[in-house]
């Protein structure tokens, strides 16, 4: 039971008429890798909302190591250890590499305290000789590394990643696929992603979000398997070749 | 290292000026450092808070309102002075409650700040009728709260000293100078670059940990209480206070005061003060309405020309000029 | 009986006036998104057009039929030499038009003198039981819900309504369809310029004639158009009637200023319950 890390019961989002999130059970272990693949408009970028406490649950429940997270503010959601990295990522464009990872260090570890893990996440990421330079200027895809080192800095249980390779090169999202290995020694973490090699090189779960709701939970040999998660996602074009 | 010399320049120049200038000159320039105190408020919250607030003159009046009751009613003007920016800062955390954590858009904090001035406005007014008194303090309607008295040393065991032009001049100097430094410091350390990143970006910044509601609140009421210093400041400079504090005109000069000194550099609020305000006492020396007229054109204009202000402005245009001047930088060969 | 029925018509006006002076800053702030900070100095010069008017021995018809024009072309010219470098610049557009209204009041001033000038209420009154009400002040109301209906029809049954609505939301794609957005603002912004002229005109012979006439209105405006919410026309019509009533039962029972006080407490809570603003649950349009 403390192996659980996250878990949601009966999850429902509304706006208005449309149910974006559609009781949604999902639960997390600790350490777990979780892949959360699905079409366009499944629900996933709303579940991660969710999870962070931007948008609050119609109804369900939310239970973070076992803390009732599900009416908690953003800010206390992120102290209490879950960090997201968004789709387009959200950094302080006007600030300097260092000083992003600072803001976000900081808030574990003290002005002083800061300064070593800045260092060390510079190095992960491999911005260590750019750290001076404001990331509006950036390309997209070191902003992206900019935000994951912000996730890093704050060193969270859980983290969040929302489609962390979009945009990037084929090497990019390679070296993205090593970094996120090497994160899921310290943290646990869900994934959403559309790239498909990406997701067979990281995965060992996955949960298909279709409309809202569930469709399919399992190792990526038995989604690929599974028919109805073909049907949807690859269209029937596919199995009527296979 | 120079900030240290622009520092000590600052004091010099400060300590000196009784010395050049006529006592009418000293006299105006005190208010116009109070002013520039008032804007100085503004640009903690808006400068580097992100949050434009039309209700600085709130705080302001508020300060000098309580100023004069605290100080008609108990003698002590250091009380008094403490009790004004006791009852700004006090007033702002309300406001800043109700607002900030019922999740108002940045447009409508604004305008509810400026509504709260325009209602202060409006039931000061009505306060005219010798009922409305806080113990021997007339409110006094439009007139206004009279006799209040003048900012005066008190050393205990000796009685209060009633501070001259020139002391009362040196007081609100240093004080401008000392808030200035607190301001510049606290701004250069983590709550300023917290801040910074509230401002830029706010939920980024509750995701990493912070709570952006609360640390806007604080700056909210930081900028209330150097307001209401301003404005016990004035009550104590003037020995009256009326609601002309809380005019619409009042609030949105505030505004300008900062617009033209530039926002985000603190020192800029000053010069933006003393420059409308030396340029609208000139006008002011051939008519009131030209006054007005000027300053809405200079206002227009302001706007389109030096966006960010002056400061800003004059800034870059040096350092435009320096690099001009300086050799190009040679490219080290790798 | 007779005082109900007064006290209605009392209502009836405070609400019908305040969306007639609305109305020209709900096309310019709540469509548009300029924060015009000098909108109640059109309402202001419109009245003092038909102070022109009148002083010339003109109607006051004239005047009012005249104020429009008047104040469209002002618009014309200030959308043109100020407005358009500050599109999207909320903020620097808000102070450049405070600049104008300080500027404007003081023009007004030294041409015109700051005293308050009245103009004869033309019509006469009728009679309610003991209570004489003046037949302009019904004249007033019938305005303002024409002139709400009429720009109601302009904007969402006319080619120009759609364009402009259009150019509102998306000013790349109606360029792409051959549309100069350029000129759709400065039409938009001089219709609610005329609009705010008409308004100040029909309201110059009951609320007198006085450079700092745009102080008193100003905040109401505003405030009525961002309780309003997005949905512009509806909503400030809304906001107008729950607002105006608000004032007018406050001061029946107690005095016009204790009135705005309630009206404006009233709006501020409004907007911390409904932050989007009354119509910010309605469906978009106009």
């Amino acid at each position: 039971m403390n192996d659980v890390v996250l878990q949601a019961r009966g999850l429902v989002k509304e706006f208005g008429g449309l149910r974006a999130v559609n009781s949604v059970d999902f639960t997390l272990r600790r350490g777990e890798l979780r892949c959360v693949i699905g079409p366009n408009g499944g629900g996933k970028s709303t579940l991660f909302k969710l999870l962070t406490g931007q948008l609050k649950p119609t109804a369900g429940t939310i239970q973070f190591k076992g803390l009732d997270v599900t009416r908690l503010h953003p800010h206390e959601i992120a102290r209490a250890g879950i960090g997201i990295k968004f789709q387009v990522p959200r950094v302080y464009d006007a600030l300097s590499v260092a000083e992003n990872l600072w803001l976000s260090a900081r808030f574990r570890h003290g002005a002083t305290g800061a300064g070593p893990i800045v260092d060390r996440v510079l190095a992960e990421i491999s911005l260590a000789e750019r750290r001076a330079s404001l990331v509006g200027y950036l390309s997209h895809g070191d902003r992206q590394w900019v935000e994951i080192g912000m996730v890093l800095a704050s060193e969270p249980d859980l983290i969040l990643l929302d489609e962390p390779t979009a945009g990037m090169t084929h090497a990019e999202a390679r070296r993205t696929a090593d970094l996120v290995r090497e994160i899921n020694r310290r943290a646990t973490l869900i994934v959403v992603e559309h790239d498909m090699d990406f997701v067979r090189s990281i995965a060992r779960y996955v949960t298909v979000l279709h409309r809202g709701a569930v469709l399919a939970e399992g190792t990526m040999e038995q989604i690929r398997a599974n028919d109805v998660v073909r049907d949807v996602y690859l269209g029937k074009r596919q199995h009527a070749r296979g | 290292m120079t900030s240290w010399a622009l520092w000590a320049v600052a004091v010099v120049i400060v300590s000196a000026l009784p010395t050049v200038l006529s006592l009418f000159q000293i006299v105006q320039l005190t208010v116009f450092m109070i002013y520039s105190l008032l804007a100085l408020s503004l640009d903690l919250i808006w400068g580097f808070g992100g949050i434009l607030s039309f209700g600085q003159a709130a705080f302001f009046g508020v300060g000098g309102y309580v100023y004069g009751i605290v100080g008609i009613n108990s003698g002590s003007t250091t009380l008094a002075l403490a009790a004004g920016v006791a009852g700004a800062a006090g007033f702002a955390g309300l406001l800043g409650y109700f607002t900030f954590y019922g999740r108002v858009g940045s447009m409508y904090f604004a305008v509810i700040t400026l509504t709260v001035t325009l209602i202060l406005h409006q039931v000061m007014g009505t306060t005219a009728d010798p009922r409305y008194a806080v113990g021997q303090a007339r409110l006094g309607g439009y007139n206004g709260m009279t006799n209040i008295p003048s900012l005066a040393l008190e050393v205990p065991g000796r009685a209060p000293l009633t501070l001259d032009p020139i002391p009362f001049f040196y007081v609100v100097g240093s004080l401008l100078l000392l808030v200035l430094a607190l301001t510049r410091a606290l701004v250069q350390a983590s709550f300023g670059r917290i801040l910074a990143a509230v401002r830029e970006d706010e939920l980024r910044t509750e995701l990493l940990g912070y709570d952006a509601r609360g640390r806007k609140l604080v700056t909210f009421v930081l900028s209330g209480g150097i307001a209401g210093l301003a404005g016990g400041l004035f009550a104590g400079w003037g020995n009256f206070m009326n609601p002309q504090v809380f005019s619409m005109f009042q609030s949105a000069l505030v505004v300008i005061w900062v617009m033209v000194g530039g926002r985000g550099t603190l020192y800029g609020a000053v010069v933006g003060t003393l420059v409308v305000q030396f340029l609208t006492n000139y006008l002011g020396t051939a008519s009131v309405t030209y006054t007005t007229v000027a300053l809405g054109t200079v206002l227009v204009m302001i706007v389109l020309l030096f966006p960010r202000g002056l400061v800003p402005a004059i800034e870059g245009a040096i350092r435009r000029a320096a690099r001009r001047r300086a050799p190009a930088p040679e490219f080290a060969d790798e | 009986m007779d005082l109900v029925a007064v006290t209605a018509f009392g209502i009836l006006y405070t609400i019908a006036t305040l969306i007639l002076l609305a109305l020209g800053l709900a096309v310019i702030f709540g469509m548009m998104g300029v924060i015009n900070l000098a909108q109640a100095e059109f309402l202001m010069l419109g009245a003092y057009t038909v102070l022109m008017a009148t002083s010339h021995g003109a109607s006051v018809w004239i005047g009012i039929a005249l104020a429009p024009v008047v104040v469209g072309l002002l618009g014309v010219v200030i959308e043109r030499t100020i407005i358009r470098f500050l599109y999207g610049r909320m903020l620097d557009t808000m102070l450049a038009t405070w600049g104008l209204s300080l500027g404007l009041v003081g023009l007004v001033t030294l041409v015109f003198g700051p005293t308050t000038e009245g103009i004869a209420t033309p019509l006469g009154h009728f009679t309610v039981g003991e209570y004489r009400l003046s037949q302009y002040s019904v004249f007033a109301i019938l305005m303002a819900f024409a002139v709400l209906g009429l720009t109601y029809a302009l904007f969402n049954y006319t080619r120009l309504g759609l364009v402009a609505r259009a150019t509102m939301q998306n000013d790349n794609m109606v360029s792409a369809l051959g549309v100069n957005p350029a000129r759709v603002y400065m039409g938009t912004f001089a219709f609610g310029s005329a609009l705010a002229g008409l308004g100040g005109a029909v309201m110059a012979p009951l609320t007198g004639v006085v450079p700092t006439l745009g102080l008193a209105f100003i905040a109401k405006i505003f405030i009525t158009v961002i309780v309003g919410g997005p949905v512009i026309l509806l909503g400030t019509t809304t906001a107008g009637a729950v607002l105006g009533l608000v004032e007018s039962l406050v001061a029946y029972t107690s005095t016009p200023i204790y009135g705005q006080v309630a009206m404006l407490v009233f709006a501020i809570v409004l907007l911390r319950l409904l932050p989007q603003g009354i119509s910010g649950f309605w469906r978009r349009g106009v």
